[in-house]
């Protein structure tokens, strides 16, 4: 019996990161522009996607991914407003990772389509470490979350190309300053894109559809 | 919890590279993590505990090294530590360019012992060695 040392180095996240890799394979392949949608639970993510979908319907073909923990009540919700949508259920897991997108896009017609929304599971930690092939990172904060949170999930911020502070129209109700969360968001990514908007009365949603409108246009234009 | 992902992800490297190398048993993994890393190191040591059962990395330490964040400045190309989360040039107060360092989550080694139960009468280890000094 002899003890033994073996290097290894190898990234522990590298089987995801091949699925994540072939999942952007495809979106390219197709002229698919991602996005990684992600927020804490009941931040507004399926409410900015039905605002998104009203907004771009008849000038972007869309498709979503829902990621839930259980239920396809979000999934409905896109379905109604007559865009294509999977629902993956995690069963308790707290992120999606590479492999769900894959089987996942097996049951979507990419044919078309132009901009692919993942909903992610509602959860500012784990999502953060897991590509799943998406050309960006979008972030939603709630202003009833709290200006701290930032700091407190600096992963997250450093991550997404874009921030939506939403539920703007309830600033009046919340201690939430949002200049902290400004000026710790540029802090983490200074190139992050930032915008203020209430998903109920509409505010800020024109800048945020003119970004995503500008990004699709762009990545099929290569 | 995405601690149990990479857990399991850290027991099915260790076991292949284990197999691979003719280890009958795995007794130590080194990792590296970045500061960046959504990490919890005692959450991981748990679940990897959970999950190693009843293979041939049961009982094997987890040894976990923190590592550094550090980014490249934008401006002047410099390389500088980021400290309470400010992903700016200390000199030039522009942000980052890239991340150089921070959020790996690797294996970098693993420790075990080869052979069969047989080769226990071996020499202890040093006994040649002391007889010459």
């Amino acid at each position: 019996m002899t003890q033994m040392k073996i290097p290894v180095v190898r990234n522990i996240l590298q089987a995801n990161d091949r699925l994540a890799d072939a999942n952007r394979k495809v979106f390219d392949g197709a002229g698919i522009f991602a996005i990684n949608l992600m927020s804490s639970p009941g931040a507004g993510k399926t409410s900015l996607l039905e605002k998104t979908i009203d907004a771009l319907a008849g000038r972007i073909k869309m498709a979503v991914i829902e990621g839930d923990l259980q239920s396809d009540f979000d999934a409905e919700r896109i379905q109604r407003k007559g865009v294509q949508a999977v629902q993956i259920n995690t069963e308790g897991g707290c992120h999606l990772d590479g492999n769900m997108i894959q089987m996942a896009l097996e049951a979507l017609e990419l044919r078309d389509v132009e901009l692919l929304v993942i909903e992610n599971v509602g959860n500012l930690v784990c999502p953060a470490e897991f590509n799943l092939g998406e050309h960006e990172k979008v972030m939603i904060l709630s202003v009833t979350e709290g200006h701290d949170k930032p700091l407190k999930y600096p992963l997250m911020f450093q991550l997404c190309s874009a921030l939506l502070i939403n539920k703007i129209d309830l600033l009046p109700y919340t201690d939430c300053d949002i200049d902290v969360i400004r000026s710790s968001a540029r802090q983490l990514n200074a190139n992050q894109a930032i915008f203020e908007i209430s998903c109920r009365t509409g505010d800020g949603l024109p800048e945020w559809l003119d970004w995503l409108e500008a990004k699709v246009r762009s990545s099929r234009g290569k | 919890m995405h601690e149990m992902a990479i857990a399991q992800s850290v027991l099915d490297i260790a076991k292949q590279e284990g197999y691979r190398h003719g280890l009958r048993r795995i007794s130590m993994i080194r990792l590296q993590v970045g500061a960046l890393a959504a990490v919890v190191p005692d959450s991981l040591k748990f679940c990897f505990e959970m999950l190693s059962r009843d293979t041939i990395a049961a009982g094997a330490v987890l040894q976990i090294e923190s590592v550094p964040v550090v980014a490249r400045c934008s401006a002047c190309r410099e390389l500088f530590e980021v400290e309470n989360h400010v992903f700016l040039c200390p000199q030039c107060d522009e942000p980052a360019l890239e991340l150089v360092s921070g959020r790996e989550l690797s294996l970098t080694s693993i420790e075990g012992e080869t052979g069969d139960s047989n080769d226990a009468d071996e020499n202890p280890s040093g006994a040649q060695h002391s007889a010459g000094q």
